[in-house]
């Protein structure tokens, strides 16, 4: 059309974009929610293995935080998530699922409980309308804060080493999915023990004005710790690796599928760990899940598979024989992982093929020199958290 | 009397010259004997309410309908119309200017439609989301509906004495089915959803998700545009995924310009039909259809010539077709009901029209320049439009109407001279008749004073750049184009007069009530719109008749 020389640019630059963009060398920028993001920098192979080596930033502020306070927050919370809240303390981080009435998830993602009626919502999609839906009846507030706080993913086996010269008194003893308050040269950081490369890892979260501060101060300490800037790309092969699910990637959020049959429910998404059937209190979904659970009628989970061979199998179908003539179900994403020197994907599978070590078969088509080819190989169940070190948890 | 012909469509409209097209093609693949199809067009040329037209020196106006997005995909691939010159541009965006503060503009770009509407409300730029969710489902129930003949239930009754109708070829058990199967798809809370979306007011939709009453008034648009009713009037939910079920390249509910104006996709139409043997005639007006012994036979032109055909398939609104083109006792002889059926036809005109041609492009009030790019729609919250009915009911033109307008020169090179403008504005609500007074030169004038009015109140200095301006009341369209009160869809688009029911019971299926006659236009389903689907499912059922294959 001809109207794009008449449009304002719009994306939105996060606090840490121009500290970004001196390091960006190739055309990058991909858009996340509405903001500039970094697909990678210069190479997708050097983030990964810098983030699998030292310690890689990554920019997490275009993630969609929800407030919620007052009252009734904790039993709002509760009612809201699969998780059971009442057994997670205050400062600390429950990665839960929510889900419509029918137990669909909607999306899942990291609570932060802050206080005891005090938490933060971490999401990847716009979800208020269903928040204050969902909210009738309790008393509580709820305040998209996303450009309140600005956040840098700091992960890797360097990371705490690079945060005890920041000057973070305390950090090697923040337990997994600890969160920690702290002020560092006058400014206020707030860390958490978590992320999304499976790997030792915080996320720092400061004040918008302080985000250069930051960024610079991380890079400056960092460099004898083989610190680097890590993109999306690089990002996504460390969370398939750790065997995180992604929303419109390993499922449909429900509220946005347009086929009911699409919409998935978190046991069948692979984190039934994150439904907890036995919380006393009620919560969006319980009845259906119970009953799921109950009749075992879960029509698939997720699960890790490895393929033979070198060939990614992005898409592919699985079979339970070589012929391909039983239809078992279909990946969501793959990947070779360079650190594992494994063929590894997510797929779809029937609850009786998901004892690890259970052998199918995969179709795989690939592309060779302008030919598509076909390879017709084993695979085998594997759990989904390829990528599981223990200094993940470790406490020092 | 030989039968000189197989087919005689009346009426060169888009959706007769697909029937004409669809026949003259039809059996093609089996090897048949070409049907010998004759077009009989009242105008100088074919298109009807789909037309170009050089009005004013230099401009092509679309003097009726102005975008287009639901011609159907299966229209345009079979009858090959890209070769026959007919070329849709998508338009990316949507907006309503605001003379007292910021304008509202929605995007092709999820992103920046968002940000567009955090401006207002950032409770409604998150609803919005959800709202797109469930019209797309939406869409995708009634999509497969469209292209398909509506199964009749009440032919499932095997005591029914089914005198309107007796040719129960079809099978509408197995149709229904397909339907029943569809629904059951959707999945228990849809199929309520769909239930209540078919049968509620399009602001009651619209209150359940948004809050900002500019808004609301807004995403009303397309639930009022072409309808004597208001946004609270129950049905008006259904008329908005009329307008949203079409589509350009698969996406779903994007609106385009045919380069050149609507006109083109009668023209591409009528070549296609011309390239398949279809003659066509203009300059020459229907004035009745024969029937013997119960028998379409032929029709008599206004200077009493009379062509014979084996079958005749009216592509005029049912209400001409059956009042005006039908002699009563012919209708009498057959079931006197159907003449009260035609006269009790809902085809109220609603909406008026304005082709402007402009010396330059107009800024809107509160609007960033690329929205000149779409569909511009001036109107307010459900008050305004509520007023504007208000006014409408009563029997008079709104004093400050609603107006979808586009600027497709914005976009198409070959409409205006470099640098010029053609404008076309939709007017809602316009009456037929003025209470019970028909339309005079001075009203006329008013009317168009006060839409020019009010597009100057939403675009200061508008109205120094109009080089000359074409008025169409409904009454002109009526008498212009052959539209019954000028009503755009052929009859109002409610569940009433809808599927089976349209155009009237026992009629729903394109046969009418005599051997060898069949309705073809708008007036049956699935409906208007420039969509061609009533002239394509209607060709299918004669071919179906004349047992001449399948398209």
């Amino acid at each position: 059309m001809t109207h794009v020389q008449h449009l304002k640019p719009f994306l939105k630059k996060t606090p840490f974009h121009d500290a970004m963009e001196a390091m960006m060398h190739g055309a990058g920028w991909i858009r996340w929610q509405g903001y500039y993001s970094p697909a990678y920098y210069d190479s997708t192979q050097s983030e990964y293995m810098a983030t699998r080596n030292g310690a890689t930033v990554y920019d997490v502020s275009p993630l969609i935080k929800y407030a919620i306070k007052g009252k009734d927050a904790a039993k709002f919370a509760n009612y809201l998530v699969t998780r059971d809240l009442s057994k997670v303390a205050p400062m600390n981080v429950a990665y839960t699922a929510w889900c419509d009435d029918d137990g669909r998830m909607i999306e899942e993602g990291t609570l932060f409980r802050l206080g005891e009626n005090d938490f933060i919502l971490n999401a990847a999609l716009h979800q208020l309308h269903w928040l204050n839906e969902s909210a009738y009846g309790f008393s509580v507030e709820i305040e998209e804060i996303s450009e309140q706080l600005a956040g840098l993913s700091l992960q890797g086996p360097n990371s705490r080493a690079i945060l005890e010269v920041l000057g973070v008194q305390g950090i090697g003893k923040l337990p997994h999915f600890g969160i920690m308050e702290t002020i560092v040269d006058g400014h206020w950081l707030r860390i958490d023990r978590a992320g999304f490369t499976g790997d030792l890892g915080y996320e720092i979260w400061v004040k918008p004005p302080d985000a250069l501060w930051l960024w610079e101060t991380l890079f400056r300490l960092g460099d004898p710790y083989k610190i680097a800037p890590m993109g999306g790309h690089a990002l996504e092969m460390t969370r398939v690796e750790a065997g995180f699910i992604l929303v419109d990637v390993d499922y449909i959020g429900s509220h946005h599928a347009i086929r009911p049959t699409q919409r998935v429910s978190p046991i069948e998404a692979g984190i039934g760990w994150a439904v907890s059937l036995k919380k006393d209190a009620y919560f969006v979904g319980k009845r259906a899940l119970q009953k799921e659970k109950a009749e075992g009628s879960s029509r698939f989970i997720l699960s890790g598979i490895e393929v033979e061979g070198r060939k990614p199998a992005p898409g592919a179908f699985l079979y339970a024989d070589e012929k391909g003539t039983k239809e078992l179900g279909l990946t969501t994403s793959a990947m070779w992982s360079p650190l594992l020197k494994k063929n590894i994907a997510f797929a779809q599978i029937p609850m009786a093929y998901t004892k690890p070590g259970t052998e199918m078969w995969i179709e795989i088509w690939y592309p060779k020199e302008k030919k598509i080819e076909r390879s017709m190989v084993k695979c085998w169940t594997r759990n989904r958290m390829f990528f599981d070190p223990p200094r993940k948890k470790e406490i020092v | 009397m030989a039968s000189k012909y197989d087919a005689i469509v009346i009426g060169g409209g888009h959706n007769g010259l697909v029937t004409a097209a669809y026949l003259a093609k039809g059996g093609e693949k089996e090897g048949k004997n070409k049907l010998k199809v004759l077009v009989i067009e009242r105008y100088h040329k074919v298109g009807g309410a789909a037309m170009s037209e050089e009005i004013y020196p230099g401009f092509t106006y679309s003097t009726c309908s102005y975008v287009c997005s639901l011609l159907r995909p299966e229209i345009f691939r079979f009858l090959d119309l890209p070769r026959h010159g007919l070329q849709v541009i998508p338009y990316e965006i949507n907006s309503s200017p605001n003379h007292e503060g910021e304008g509202i503009v929605t995007y092709s770009d999820h992103d920046r439609t968002r940000e567009s509407l955090r401006r207002h409300s950032i409770k409604d730029a998150e609803a919005y989301d959800h709202y797109a969710a469930e019209i797309s489902r939406q869409c995708r129930f009634i999509k497969p509906l469209l292209m398909v003949t509506p199964p009749d239930p009440t032919r499932l009754n095997p005591f029914a004495q089914n005198k309107i109708n007796p040719w129960g070829k079809r099978n509408d058990l197995e149709g229904l089915l397909k339907i029943g199967r569809e629904f059951g798809r959707m999945g228990e809370k849809q199929m309520y959803e769909i239930i209540r979306f078919w049968t509620m007011s399009i602001g009651d939709f619209l209150d359940e998700y948004f809050e900002t009453p500019r808004w609301k008034g807004f995403a009303a648009a397309s639930s009022i545009i072409g309808t004597a009713l208001g946004p609270y009037s129950p049905g008006t939910a259904y008329v908005l995924l009329h307008h949203y079920m079409g589509e350009v390249d698969g996406q779903i509910g994007a609106w385009g310009f045919a380069r050149g104006g609507m006109g083109s996709v009668s023209k591409a139409i009528a070549s296609a039909a011309t390239e398949a043997g279809v003659e066509i005639r203009t300059n020459a007006e229907v004035a009745k259809v024969i029937i013997r012994g119960g028998k379409a036979v032929g029709v008599t032109l206004g200077n009493g010539e009379e062509i014979y055909a084996r079958t005749v398939v009216s592509n005029a609104d049912p209400k001409r077709t059956y009042l005006k083109l039908i002699e009563k006792s012919d209708l009498d002889s057959i079931d006197p009901d159907i003449h009260a059926y035609a006269k009790n036809f809902k085809i109220r005109g609603s909406s008026g029209k304005l082709n402007i041609a402009l010396d330059g492009l107009p800024q809107f009030a509160g609007l960033p320049k690329e929205s000149a790019w779409g569909t511009i729609d001036i109107g307010g919250d459900f008050d305004y439009i509520e007023r504007a009915y208000d006014d409408y009911k009563y029997g008079s033109w709104s004093k400050r109407p609603f107006l979808d307008i586009v600027i497709p020169t914005t976009v198409d090179p070959t409409m205006a001279p470099p640098g010029k403008h053609f404008m076309s504005v939709f007017v809602q609500y316009v009456p037929y008749k003025l209470g019970e007074q028909p339309w005079t030169p001075e009203m006329k004038s008013a009317f168009e004073k006060d839409v020019l009015d009010t597009i100057e109140m939403n675009a200061p200095g508008f109205k120094d750049l109009i080089l000359h301006c074409q008025t169409r009341t409904p009454w002109d369209i009526e008498n212009e184009v052959g539209l019954t009160e000028g009503n755009i869809f052929q009859g109002e688009l409610t569940l009433d007069q809808m599927l089976f029911n349209r155009p009237f019971p026992g009629l729903g299926q394109y046969r009418g009530p005599f051997d060898n006659f069949y309705m073809c236009g708008s007036g049956t389903h699935p409906g208007g719109g420039v969509m061609g689907a009533p002239g394509a499912n209607a060709a299918r059922e004669m071919l179906r008749d004349f047992k001449h294959g399948v398209v």
